[in-house]
């Protein structure tokens, strides 16, 4: 019963990312098309759950479906939402984009199957990873094990990526500066039932941060939700209140200060005469140095991307604000 | 053995529910009768199908949590609901039925054909 | 009965899409999509207890609040871009 509920619910829902897939090409509504592509990003979501892979179901979640389609939702403000749907049929168009597509789907005879446990990719360096863990680090969590310390090095390299980000967007848009007003018609039901949530959605961000080595979670999914509860009183009680709260200044120093955060933990245990982000040297017990290394190098993960979101958010919605 | 029991009928219900606020989002003429179809089943099958889960989970953290959920959930259905409302009433959806789709009409226009053929 | 629950919710899914494709104004649309996310954190709560999915009630809980939030975004911004309440 439990095989024929997996393969059920992956047909499924791939039968739906099917649907949805062709919904969101013919619909000309272009808000209702964005809408189709975060509900996309939903359930993407849940077949990652399905194949046990948590971290990044929450993260497919967080940013997919909370803060892109948000982000999607303010640039379409700005320009038209009607698609212009310019109907040139090419034939040689078609032919080209089924020929690749059978090209692809025949490279494709060449992969093993599907979780298979023989695979080059599982037997290269996995297994070392899942044995080390427990030995070297001692968190439940694998893949934050292999993402905070085993492979460290890359994720700092991420965070300084999301970091460029953000320097990309302030230096095309500006983050702009938007007046506190009192918007005509609000709805007082939502006013009294946003703010519970908003902290409950501050509390929950913390508490992801901080399980992150227990359960799935981390840094990056922390600050996507933080800042979504920003976000939120953003929207419910408008854009220059919010720059009140978390004012628009303080977002690129935050950023910044994240990334300094990971880096100095690398460089302290370069001062202790051990490689670059070698957590064992941060204290006398290796493993307690690890655990340390792992909080401070998630925290400064969780800044950066937590300041990042918000600034992308508020260059975003502080665009040509009076229209 | 009880509880077992109350947890299958609390999913079997849950389930119920679901599936009729469902085909009551399909097949309702308006969009306001679609909104209250969808809001009040979904308000009352989210805390059974919950509800259903948590006695067969038994008392751990994860029910506990489970309990947050449901909490989440059955404030925010009916403020989506109400905004949702509010929008719509604003953007200028009309509440009136269309006289088309209407089938009280319809079934009126029914009895009064088939009283006539009995005359 | 837990696979009749989950049978039925997917079949709730399919028919919510089947409402998103086809309503012939915009808030029957957000209305069908933010219903599509509450029936999907209920499948994950239901199929994650059936299936054994690892740590599935902290994605719940954030699949809650998420669809809350951008719910909340389609209204406001598409009220800001209609503000005289055009049908689109």
């Amino acid at each position: 019963m439990i095989e024929n509920l997996h393969l059920i619910i992956d047909v499924c829902l791939l039968a739906f990312l099917v649907l949805i897939a062709f919904a969101a090409m013919k619909v000309t509504n272009l808000f209702v098309a964005t809408m189709l592509f975060g509900i996309f990003s939903f359930v993407t979501a849940l077949l990652f759950l399905d194949l046990d892979a948590v971290d990044v179901a929450f993260t497919e979640a967080a940013v997919g479906a909370g803060f892109s389609t948000v982000l999607m939702l303010a640039a379409l403000r700005l320009s038209g939402a009607v698609e212009n749907a310019k109907h040139r049929h090419s034939a040689l168009g078609l032919f080209i984009v089924v020929l690749t597509g059978a090209a692809l789907i025949y490279g494709t005879s060449d992969f093993p199957i599907m979780g298979d446990a023989n695979a080059p990719v599982q037997l290269h360096l996995a297994p070392e990873f899942i044995a080390l863990t427990q030995e070297k680090i001692d968190i439940p969590n694998v893949v934050t094990a292999v993402l905070a310390s085993f492979r460290g090095y890359d994720t700092f390299g991420e965070t300084v990526v999301i970091f460029s980000a953000g320097v990309a967007v302030l230096l095309l848009l500006g983050m702009g500066h938007v007046e506190p007003k009192n918007e005509p018609e609000q709805s007082t039901v939502l006013w009294v039932v946003v703010k519970p949530f908003i902290a409950l959605i501050l509390i929950f961000g913390l508490y992801v941060q901080f399980h992150g080595d227990f359960g799935a979670g981390g840094g990056f999914q922390a600050g996507v939700i933080f800042a979504s509860g920003i976000i939120l009183y953003s929207l419910v009680f408008g854009e220059g209140y919010a720059r009140k709260v978390v004012p628009s200044k303080i977002l690129p120093r935050l950023a910044a200060l994240g990334v300094l955060i990971y880096g100095v933990t690398g460089l302290a245990s370069l001062l202790s005469d051990k490689p670059f982000l070698d957590y064992n040297a941060l204290s006398s017990n290796p493993i307690a140095g690890q655990h340390m290394g792992i909080i401070l190098v998630e925290a400064g993960v969780g800044l950066a991307v937590f300041s990042t979101v918000l600034l992308i958010f508020y260059s975003f919605s502080g665009v040509n604000h009076n229209e | 053995m009880i509880i077992e029991i109350l947890s299958d009928m609390c999913l079997l219900f849950g389930g119920i529910f679901t599936l009729t606020g469902a085909i009551g989002l399909l097949r309702l003429p308006n969009f306001f009768t679609r909104l209250h179809a969808a809001s009040v089943t979904e308000s009352l099958a989210a805390p059974l199908l919950i509800v259903g889960i948590i006695l067969d989970t038994g008392f751990t953290l994860d029910s506990a949590k489970l309990v947050l959920i449901i909490i989440i959930m059955v404030v925010a259905n009916p403020t989506i609901t109400h905004a949702l409302c509010r929008a719509a009433a604003h953007g200028g959806v009309n509440p009136d039925m269309d006289t088309k789709n209407n089938e009280i009409s319809q079934s009126k226009t029914e009895t009064e054909i088939s009283a006539k053929e009995l005359k | 009965m837990i696979a009749a629950a989950i049978i039925a919710l997917l079949i709730t899914l399919a028919l919510t899409l089947i409402r998103a494709f086809l309503g012939p104004n915009i808030y029957d649309q957000i209305l069908a999509v933010n219903s599509f996310g509450t029936k999907t954190v209920l499948l994950i709560v239901v199929g994650g207890h059936a299936l054994g999915w690892f740590s599935y009630v902290d994605i719940a809980l954030m699949y809650a609040l998420v669809n809350f939030v951008g719910t909340l975004a389609v209204m406001r911004f598409f009220e800001q871009y209609n503000p005289q309440g055009e049908q689109s």
